[in-house]
Parts: structure tokens; sequence; C-alpha cells
């Protein structure tokens, strides 16, 4: 269980989050949307332990993050970022091998072998597992970091994965194929929490929606309650329509043209 | 047998031969095979072939010190060329980059032109030390400069220690080129055939002071594989897989700048070694730190000793700075990275 107590992060006299509290259970994928600057990586980064919240605390498995020792608290979530450059030519295996490291000392074992094979099988990346990293493109690339992060808590039971915009660079099939592996892996325990623009896709695979306005939790809930237009109105400023999928019954939005008077 | 322990066998039996022709080359002409046998009788091996003894002094005295002087510096500064890039993550950052190098010399040139007269009571006491530790402590002040100006937060930036390591570099340069103004004409011819490069100065003592500085890099970088792999992910990749990113950057930073200073100390300037070297390996093997970082020591002690007879016989009796040979070896290759990556260079 990850638990966010009142987490606040104060850069100079902005404060970029404001007092947010949520909790997460094994089995959950947890999304979190808002507008450009609405603190949404700051939060990520406190629940990471890459930031220190200015207040609050966040606590993974009854223990709070910052006494957990790097390579304990490396053991037991992973994270995928949203920014990685590379400049040496590793080929994509050795990569997603890195993902391995805290598991290992020297070399791999044949376990760590195996979890390697069948995340790059999973994320579609084993067919050009030999390949250099920067001959790949932006998508590729992008499929390989979710590899390595998916080695690292692959065989971790209740695992925390941080996403900061995982389906940013990939196209449809691949932004299906993500939230799907997401998906399935809190069928296995894991906790997912993940940034995502894509409110259609957030509705489609989150078990629940975190709406951040201003740094503030403006709405916490399942999709069928957060998303409605005074929602999304509210969070993201534009007119919309939401209708529900008669086959999944799921609700999708539509938004409405933006009409800009020069 | 995998290509990387081809590239190993292969290495040591390069270095081992050209080790050996080395020893034999100069105004002494003395053959391998003679070479092999005096090596020999020293652990007891051919002791009923005579030898000369004349041929055996020569290699006693000269010969023998001077290609391990240059096997040593080899293997700091191909080593410590890999390690550094692996804390920049940039295949370009090289040892003298970030004014490593350039600290030193300016310590050596200080000592050279003032020894005789202010250092003179702590010339007595530390004798023929005085030059390694001086050197040893330019570059150590050097790293710590540009280390601490490059930190802000508790991490350090990249880009911040590059742009240090150029000011660190002008800046050296500059006082280095003051000082000069106060040397006499042999002290000038001093600096100069130093600032080069040269193995000339190869002593058993020289080879004595150098091997702690270098040993303990060649021993404990190249357990740092892993960690400098990490680390091409980015820090907060590498601190997200447990790595204590500012341990590890510390500790490489200490070594490669021990190593580094050392063999400034003893050699002069010798440019390009440490990023010749590993960008080599990396074509050959690909660039696995686990495997990069002991290949770039055996290839850069390679690479030393092959530059030093290169030196020796081009002109001979003359013999080049080695440092001339480096860097019309290294400056192409530097250039070619630099038109090849600049669109792929991020820093």
């Amino acid at each position: 269980m990850l638990i966010a107590d009142s987490l606040t992060f104060e850069a100079g006299r902005r404060s970029l989050v404001k007092n947010v509290s949520f909790s997460i259970r094994p089995g959950e994928l947890l999304l979190i949307l808002g507008a450009n600057g609405a603190g949404k990586s700051t939060l990520l980064k406190m629940l990471s332990g890459e930031k220190k919240p200015t207040r609050g605390l966040v606590k993974l498995h009854n223990k709070e993050i910052s006494n957990y020792s790097p390579s304990l608290l490396a053991l037991n979530r992973g994270v995928m970022n949203q920014q990685n450059v590379i400049n040496m030519a590793f080929s994509v295996s050795e990569i997603v091998t890195m993902g391995r490291y805290p598991h290992y000392k020297n070399n791999p074992s044949v376990n760590d072998t195996n979890i390697i094979l069948q995340v790059m099988e999973l994320t579609g990346v084993k067919d050009f597992s030999e390949r250099s990293y920067l001959t790949l493109s932006g998508g590729e690339q992008q499929r390989v970091q979710l590899a390595r992060v998916l080695a690292q808590i692959w065989d971790v039971p209740n695992a925390l994965l941080l996403m900061d915009e995982p389906v940013a660079s990939l196209d449809l099939q691949y932004q299906q194929q993500t939230l799907a592996i997401a998906k399935m892996l809190t069928k296995r325990g894991f906790m997912v929490i993940s940034i995502l623009h894509d409110i259609n896709l957030a509705a489609q695979y989150g078990d629940r929606i975190l709406l951040l306005k201003n740094g503030r939790k403006w709405y916490d809930g399942a999709p069928a309650e957060v998303l409605s237009s005074k929602n999304i109105y509210e969070v993201f400023e534009i007119d919309s329509d939401v209708y529900t999928n008669p086959r999944t019954l799921k609700h999708f939005f539509i938004p409405k043209d933006v009409k800009i008077t020069s | 047998m995998s290509k990387k322990t081809g590239l190993y066998i292969l290495l040591i039996l390069a270095l081992l031969i050209s080790a050996g022709l080395s020893m034999g080359l100069g105004a002494v002409q003395i053959p391998l095979k003679e070479v092999i046998v005096i090596l020999g009788k020293k652990i007891g091996l051919f002791s009923e072939m005579p030898i000369s003894i004349q041929h055996e002094g020569v290699l006693n005295i000269v010969r023998i010190p001077r290609v391990i002087l240059g096997l040593l510096v080899g293997a700091a500064l191909g080593i410590s060329g890999t390690a550094v890039q692996g804390i920049f993550r940039n295949p370009l950052a090289e040892p003298g980059l970030i004014g490593i190098s350039a600290g030193a010399s300016l310590m050596a040139v200080i000592i050279i032109v003032l020894e005789a007269t202010l250092l003179a009571s702590l010339s007595n006491i530390m004798g023929y030390y005085i030059m390694a530790f001086g050197a040893f402590a330019g570059a150590g002040i050097a790293a710590l400069i540009v280390y601490q100006i490059s930190r802000t937060d508790g991490k350090s930036n990249v880009a911040t220690m590059l742009l240090a390591g150029i000011a660190i570099n002008a800046l050296a340069g500059a006082l280095t080129g003051l000082i000069t103004y106060a040397a006499d004409d042999q002290q000038l011819r001093n600096i100069t055939f130093w600032m080069l490069g040269s193995l000339a100065g190869a002593t058993w003592e020289t080879v004595i002071s150098l091997l702690p500085f270098v040993l303990v890099p060649l021993l404990l970088l190249p357990r740092m594989g892993k960690a400098l792999n990490a680390f091409s992910l980015g820090e907060i990749q590498a601190a997200q897989l447990g790595l204590k990113v500012n341990v590890v950057k510390r500790n490489v930073v200490i070594l490669a700048t021990m190593a580094v200073g050392a063999a400034v100390s003893v050699s002069g300037i010798i440019g390009f070694i440490g990023l010749l070297v590993p960008h080599t390996i990396r074509l050959v093997i690909g660039v696995d730190n686990k495997h990069v970082l002991p290949a770039s020591a055996l290839f850069g002690a390679l690479m030393l000793t092959i530059s030093d007879m290169i030196c020796r016989v081009i002109i001979a009796p003359i013999e080049l700075p080695i440092g001339v040979i480096t860097a019309l070896m290294g400056t192409p290759l530097f250039l070619y990275i630099l038109v090849k990556d600049k669109k792929k260079l991020v820093i």
C-alpha cells in the first residue's frame, strides 16, 4: 500500500503541490490528469523519493519512503521517466538488463535473463534487442525504457510502478499496449500510478483518476464519476460532451471546438 | 571464444611483444631474443645462456623502467578516460577536459621554476617525489574546484562541470604562461619538453613513485563498470536503480584524478590517450563498461608503448615528445566524433 499524506512542495515562494493526500492499494491503477503546470510531475517525484516534500510524507508498505535505502527502494518501485537521454551506444538488451542491476552483483542469474527476455517480448522490443539504443525512434526508445523498468520490478510482489507520461511518443497501438500492460500488472498485485494526458485512455483503463488543478487535488474517484463535462471544464477549461460507450459502459469525451476570435 | 575474450588475449599478446621490442630499440640495439633471455634470467630461466653484460646494463638501467613507465602511464590514462566519460555520460569527455591535466601541469611548472630558489628546503625533504606530489595536488585541486562549482542542491550538473573545466583550463594555462617568464633558458627547455609529454625521464625511482597511484585506480575502477553503465541512463535513473549517485561520482573522480595526476607528474601532458583508447575499444566490443574499463587499461598501455617506440625511432637519434605523436593521432578522431555526433550529443 502507498499512502501520500498531505504532500506539499514549495519551490521558493511558489507552491507546486498543495496538501495532496491519497492512497492506493495493490491491484489498483491510478491515473493522474491535469493541465500543464498542475504539479503532476512534482507529485510523482515526491512519490518516487526523488524530491523531498516540503511538508507531508509518503509511506510505501507502511514505511516512510525517506527511510528506505536507495537499494531497498529500487527493489520495491520502478520509475518510468518522461525524459531519458543516453549518449552511449548501448544495445537494447544491455539497457533492459540494467533494470535487473538491483537484483544481482556481478552477473545476471538465469532468472534475471528469463525476466529480461519476457519483458522485451511483452513490450515488443525483442526483435531489435541487439540494435543500438541510439538508432531507435523515439517511440521505440520509450518502449525500451518501459521494458527496463518492468524488468526491475517484475518479480517483486506488490511493487510500485510510477510512470510520467509513458505514452507521450507512442503510436496508437503501443499507447493501448502500454496501458494494457499496466492493467495486467495490477492483476498481479502491482500498484501502478501514471500521469496521462489522454482522458479517454484514462477512462478506458484506469481504476481511479486523480485530477490535479493548480497543485491541489481536484477530484479523486472512479472514471465514471470523474469524467463529467463539469470536471473537465473546471480542470482543463474546455467544453466537451461526455458519452457512454454502449458496449463497455465506460465514459468517453469529445471536446467541443475552441473558438479563437482575432 | 567470445569477441571480448579474443580482444583481451590479443591485447595482452600485443602488449608483451611491443614491450619486448621497445626494450630492444634505441642507440644500443638489442634483439628481441636477447631481451627475452635477459628477462628470463631474472626469474631463473635460461641460466646457461650467455648474454652481453653491456646489454643487460642498458636494459636494467634505461629500457625496462622506461617501458614499465609507459605501460603504467598508458593504462592510467586509458582507464581514467573511460571512467571520466562514464561519469560525464559523454564519450567526448577527457580528463584533460575537466582541468585535471592543466592543474597538474601548472603545479609542475611552478615546481620546475621555483625548485632551485623558493622551494629549496621542501625539495630537500621530499627529494625526487616533490614533482609527483605537486602535480597530483594540482590535479586534485583542479578537480575539486570544478566539482564544487558544478554542484547545486547536492547534485552535480554535467554542463556546468564541463564549462568549469574549460575555465580552469584557461586559468591554469594563463598562469603557466605567466610563470614561464620567470624561467631561465634551461628551465624553459624543461618546461616545453614536459608540456609536450615524454617518457625520457624514466628511472626506477619514477616507476616506484608512480606505481601506487596507478595500481589503486587500476584495481578499483574496473569494479565500477555496473555503476557507470547505470550512470549512462542518467543520474536520476541511476539513483532510481538504487545507486548512490554522489558516492559513485566522488569515488570515480578521486580515482581518475589520482591516476591522471600521477601520470602527468612523471611524463608531462600526454593528450588524447584518454579519448582515443576508450573510443576504439567501444567500436570493437561495445560500450559495456564492465569490459571497456579493463580493456582501456590494456589498450592504453599498448598505445603508449607503441607511441613511445615511434617517437624514439622516427628521427633517431633525436627523440620526439610523445605528446606530439598522441595528439597527431587523437585530434583527427576527436574532430571526427564531433562532426559525426554533433546532432546527437546532448549533455
